[in-house]
């Protein structure tokens, strides 16, 4: 590791550790806050790991989320909480690797509607599932604070950002940018493009099943509509491009500023939040295209071609 | 005893529905040999490299390399046994620089090499192709002629037991085109083997140790380059039978 790799793991730290203090302020509203930003951070991160490089649009996150939300519902009262952790995480990670064995080859919308339909199926099974037993939905009951949630979503993100800079830094990162340039290329180059796809997307699928299960407690109560919101799918989409996906923290500069607007504009115009979550999904497309990152390298070539010139 | 040859076709054969683009065609390889695979427009020439580097595949037939069957494999396992290739239309990998797109010929190809290895043998490619200064640039800036030496450098970089090349002359102009010849003529004289399809007599000429030629689908003449471009029905195919 050179020492400009250092400074930036030592950066990244002192700003996670700071984030960690945020529940010692002792204020519900801005923890309230703080977990939805943790949540969404995680979630854009690791769906910009595979969406990213490889340009496949998903939108299974909720299908993923929903899952890791069941695993946590339907085992708290037999099993420790912290077995379900990893348990959920297999069942999501499981799910990708089927959905991405069957969709390998399919491309461009066919697999953005495929997965968007995936969240729906699972949602519709685990409702008939529900129905079938005579239930609505499940109570998750711990001791389990706000804080704690924090927390883990902290510690999650952390996780994400290593894997995700270990994978920059690896073969697996360098195969899946030749094939977001072209997958012909990949092939031809040698590179099993089905094998990298599916093992990113598995990365992307486990870890947001793994924040459905942490986030569970927190809604105490779950049922399909909730946990397999197809809401969360595009917000999260949304988010990664505001922010920029050619960069590893690009999607957390596009999560921040989201959440804050989301929360303003469910507070103040509640019957009208998907109309706005249209106009926003607009205008980022339009306005920018490469998120604040791209924004930000456009401003820095601009200065350099000024610097040239003075 | 002749050397076993590098690869070898036999009796391969493509059919799209009713049409049959490449039909019953066999022929070997050798060796540090020159392959020319010519032929009017539409006589299949592509799509045999296609079927060799196993972008598509074969509907009955077979094809060996170093006498082991490829005929089935996908395009990764042709290519990691040791067959690498260029496009008819060039294709870059556009978000990357010169020096990376050669990196993932060397990352992933035959020979596989990884970190200060691979980069130090994608510059050597570089050099090969006399691209060496360009390593750094984005790929938006190439010239035309540039491209087609940056993809031919990614298809060296996995160092390819047969090298393919898809019309690499193609679009060049009359400058460019002395060079690109004399470029493939020192990869020539490296002992490389190599395919080639290629419209550009001059060229076929000069560098092909032997020629097959391509109509309809159907081997119609093999032999060195003056052979088949003598060789009446050669010329039938080509011009018609007014001209013969």
């Amino acid at each position: 590791m050179t020492a400009r790799d250092w400074q930036k793991l030592i950066t990244a730290a002192v700003l996670l550790g700071i984030a960690a203090l945020l529940p010692l302020t002792g204020n519900a509203y801005w923890l309230s806050l703080g977990v939805s930003v943790a949540m969404y951070t995680v979630l854009a991160t690791s769906w910009a790991l595979f969406s990213g490089p490889t340009h496949y649009i998903s939108l299974a996150t909720a299908a993923f989320f929903g899952v890791g939300t069941y695993v946590m519902g339907s085992g708290i009262e037999v099993m420790p909480y912290w077995t379900l952790l990893p348990l959920a995480a297999l069942a999501g990670g499981l799910l990708a690797a089927l959905v991405g064995l069957a969709t390998l080859r399919l491309s461009g919308v066919y697999f953005v509607i495929f997965t968007l339909g995936l969240a729906e199926m699972v949602r519709q099974c685990v409702t008939w599932y529900q129905n079938q037993t005579g239930h609505k939905g499940t109570y998750v009951l711990t001791e389990l604070t706000e804080a704690d949630i924090y927390w883990q979503l902290l510690g999650l993100a952390a996780l994400v950002y290593l894997a995700g800079w270990a994978i920059q830094r690896s073969r697996l990162g360098f195969a899946l940018r030749i094939i977001g340039d072209d997958e012909e290329v990949a092939a031809h180059s040698g590179i099993n493009t089905a094998l990298v796809k599916v093992a990113l997307f598995v990365v992307s699928g486990l870890v947001a099943a793994t924040v459905g299960a942490i986030i569970a407690p927190r809604y105490v109560y779950i049922e399909p509509a909730t946990a397999f919101a197809p809401m969360l799918s595009f917000q999260v989409v949304i988010m990664a491009l505001l922010g920029g996906t050619g960069r590893l923290w690009g999607p957390l500069i596009g999560v921040i500023p989201f959440t804050l607007l989301w929360e303003v504009i469910s507070a103040s115009f509640p019957n009208q939040t998907t109309l706005l979550l249209g106009l926003c999904f607009l205008l980022i497309v339009y306005v920018l295209p490469k998120g604040f990152v791209g924004l930000m390298q456009r401003l820095d070539l601009m200065r350099q071609g000024r610097e040239a010139f003075a | 005893m002749r050397q076993a040859p590098v690869l070898s076709l036999r009796g391969a054969t493509k059919r799209f529905g009713g049409l049959v683009a490449v039909d019953q065609l066999g022929f070997d390889v050798a060796e540090h040999q020159v392959m020319g695979l010519i032929g009017p427009n539409g006589s299949g020439k592509s799509t045999t490299l296609n079927l060799i580097s196993g972008a598509l595949s074969p509907t009955s037939g077979t094809i060996a390399l170093k006498g082991q069957p490829i005929t089935a494999l996908s395009a990764r396992a042709i290519a990691r046994k040791g067959v690498s290739r260029t496009f008819q239309l060039v294709r870059m990998l556009p978000s990357m620089t010169v020096l990376e797109n050669v990196m993932a010929g060397a990352v992933f190809g035959h020979r596989r090499r990884w970190g200060g290895s691979a980069e130090a043998h994608a510059i050597a490619m570089l050099e090969e192709v006399g691209m060496a200064d360009e390593a750094g640039s984005p790929i938006g800036q190439l010239t035309y002629i540039d491209t087609k030496r940056l993809e031919l450098a990614r298809a060296l970089a996995g160092e390819p037991e047969v090298l393919l090349l898809d019309e690499w002359l193609a679009g060049l102009n009359p400058t460019e085109l002395e060079e690109g010849i004399a470029l493939i003529h020192r990869l020539r004289d490296e002992g490389r083997t190599i395919v080639l399809v290629e419209h550009v007599m001059d060229a076929i000429r000069s560098l092909c140790d032997a020629c097959v030629v391509m109509s309809s689908g159907k081997k119609i003449a093999e032999g060195t380059p003056e052979e088949v471009l003598s060789d009446p029905e050669v010329i039938r195919a080509y011009l018609g039978d007014d001209d013969a």
